[in-house]
């Protein structure tokens, strides 16, 4: 990692030539929501001018301009009773700019379930390898809790990271490639001045954090708290609509399907994103499921974020950047439900009995 | 192992074994292919019909046959249904082999019981070619076996071959029976009551719907076997069989990738395993 210090100005320039010779994607204000909030999306960008280099936080994760939601993962061209099978994986170079620290969090666990393990995906690592990312800070909103799970801050997965400091950004330069762009224009060396802006603006945003949920010992409170009637509760509640794993920066179950071509001579195989939460996750052949209620399939969900991928991968799933809990239309979001479930065993009777006396 | 592109294979028979349930055999067309084709038993494969989709299925045939590989298939879906229309000669492809397996080595010098029920009997007919394979490294071997109906009961056209000449103890029980049935009538426990198990010696592989695992793997447990000498294979829908698309998870696990075949005490220890 090489660290430098540009000026706003400078930065805009080199955003703007980057984006005019790329395919480029960054935060765009699409839309304003009833209290007058503005909405952000990733969209494609021309130029440095379109970018929202100050928004909040975008509705939906960076999450889909690398696993899209629907994808063709490959195509079949019948002919005489027999076929033709073709297989592309996408390797369009393109550009991701001002992902937050949480956003790439989000794909660097992406990446351990994607590209780690005996079957890597080739169809992700195409889209992951041919990305430039460029990382931005900012201060957190009310309901973002990544500092609670450590997603607050990123030291890896993106190619260069900025931290505002003022009429400067604080460059972390993570890639060679990031490195030749810049040179060409006016970057500096740190001074310690600007040393003290990154500590101090660092400070503000780890202080700034409004929530927090308690995670440590989730995995085993989970196992423990498995029949609990918490999950009735909020399962009751739960539409089964799926939103949450769409917006979501770490969810990555799909589904595939077949479509034959109008013609007939030829079918594509698509994967889409799915969720956990919806009706027929766990269904198998002969129609039983595993998952019925909607409070088991809820339930699931946070079993996967909090319990199963820890277990797998020493980590959460979950970045902490509550846009599910946003996106809900029933109300749930992660904090609620993780604070109940603590406090609805924190506050049996059992637990305020006292202790045995040692003998 | 193919994961992206499936072996393309063209069925060379289909044996109709009852309303509902096929045996496909298939032939890998590529000679090349054939030959690096392998599998351990109570592995999966996902199977592919282009246009319709893809299902994982249970390998029912000798591992040592490179020549064909057989699947027993029940018609449950638009994939199945598809494969019902299909007649010998048509072109399917698979992908794999997927998943974990019995442990053949592990059980060698030890009696074994497998127990199925339904349709269970198919990804037993793997260790069952096995066991005849290397039929001097395996002691007792029963095969225990229930169906709801008499007309329900698979591969009957084998049960002969198996009793005699693979040496292997077959009992059968029907729940319903029809009024031609001679067999016994019960639930597929009660065959465990009729065998002499000698726990310290024991293996036993189950194979059936959820429900029956339980009640048998209790019974087996009863009977002084180690929760970690029984095997069972868990049934998940799958789209990939590589441990992405999530869909046959449970807790922490991966039915494609850690399973289909785990042993009882991990999937006691798996809350909706079963």
């Amino acid at each position: 990692m090489i660290y430098k210090v540009i000026s706003k100005k400078e930065f805009t320039a080199f955003v703007d030539t980057l984006v005019k010779a790329n395919l480029s994607y960054g935060p765009k204000q699409v839309d304003t929501a009833k209290n007058g909030d503005p909405i952000y999306q990733f969209k494609e960008v021309h130029s440095a001018e379109e970018i929202a280099f100050d928004y909040t936080a975008t509705h939906s994760s960076a999450k889909h301009l690398l696993l899209p939601y629907s994808e063709e993962l490959s195509h079949f061209t019948f002919r005489d009773g027999d076929w033709k099978q073709e297989i592309a994986y996408e390797n369009t170079p393109k550009v991701l700019i001002g992902l937050r620290a949480c956003d790439i969090s989000g794909l660097n666990i992406l990446d351990d379930v994607l590209l780690n393990g005996k079957f890597p995906s080739p169809y992700y690592l195409a889209h992951r390898k041919n990305t430039f990312i460029i990382g931005m800070d900012h201060l957190p909103l009310p309901d973002c809790f990544c500092k609670s799970l450590n997603h607050h801050t990123v030291s890896k997965g993106f190619n260069l990271f900025c931290s505002d400091i003022g009429d400067k950004y604080y460059l972390s330069i993570n890639s060679s490639k990031a490195y030749t762009y810049l040179k060409e224009f006016a970057i500096e060396d740190p001074s310690d001045e600007d040393d003290c802006r990154l500590i101090e603006r660092r400070k503000l945003i780890k202080q700034s954090f409004r929530t927090e949920v308690e995670v440590t010992g989730l995995p085993s409170f989970l196992d423990i708290e498995f029949d609990s009637p918490i999950w009735k509760k909020w399962g009751d509640k739960c539409l089964n609509c799926g939103t949450c794993a769409m917006v979501c920066p770490t969810c990555y179950c799909y589904d595939t399907k077949e479509h034959i071509d109008t013609g007939l001579e030829g079918a594509s195989r698509e994967k889409q994103l799915y969720s956990c939460n919806l009706v027929d996750f766990a269904e198998v052949a002969g129609g039983h499921n595993f998952r019925p209620g909607n409070g088991d399939r809820l339930k699931y969900r946070y079993y996967h974020h909090y319990r199963g991928f820890a277990e797998n991968a020493n980590q959460q799933i979950c970045v902490g950047c509550n846009r599910c809990g946003r996106a809900c239309l029933a109300d749930i979001n992660p904090k609620d439900v993780i604070n109940d479930l603590r406090m609805e065993k924190e506050s049996c009777m059992i637990c305020a009995s006292p202790s045995p006396i040692r003998t | 192992m193919q994961t992206d592109r499936g072996y393309k294979c063209r069925i060379t028979n289909i044996v109709e074994l009852t309303g509902e349930e096929k045996l496909f055999q298939l032939r890998i067309i590529d000679r090349h292919e054939r030959q690096i084709f392998s599998f351990r038993p109570g592995q999966f494969l996902m199977l592919e019909v282009p246009g319709y989709g893809q299902i994982p299925i249970s390998i029912s045939s000798s591992t040592s046959n490179n020549e064909f590989i057989e699947l027993c298939i029940r018609k449950a879906g638009r994939v199945t249904g598809a494969l019902f229309q299909a007649k010998a000669g048509a072109l399917v492809a698979i992908r794999g082999p997927f998943g974990s397996s019995f442990p053949m080595d592990e059980m060698a010098d030890s009696n074994i019981i497998l127990v199925a029920g339904g349709l269970g009997i198919a990804p037993l007919r793997a260790p069952l070619f096995w066991i005849n394979d290397h039929r001097d490294r395996y002691n007792k071997v029963h095969l225990l076996y229930g169906t709801k109906e008499p007309s329900q009961l698979l591969f009957t056209y084998q049960f002969d071959e198996w009793k005699k000449v693979n040496h292997i103890d077959l009992q059968t029980i029907v729940e319903n029976p029809s009024p031609e049935w001679q067999g016994k009538t019960g639930m597929i426990t009660e065959l465990l009551n009729d065998i002499a198990i000698e726990p310290a010696n024991t293996y036993a592989i189950v194979c059936g719907p959820p429900v029956m695992f339980k009640f048998v793997c209790n019974q087996l447990d009863r009977e002084g076997i180690p929760m970690n000498r029984m095997f069972v294979s868990l049934e998940r829908r799958m789209h990939c069989g590589m441990g992405k698309c999530c869909r046959c998870m449970v807790g922490s696990t991966f039915t494609c990738v850690d399973g289909p075949v785990f042993d009882y005490w991990s999937v006691m220890n798996l809350q909706e395993a079963i």
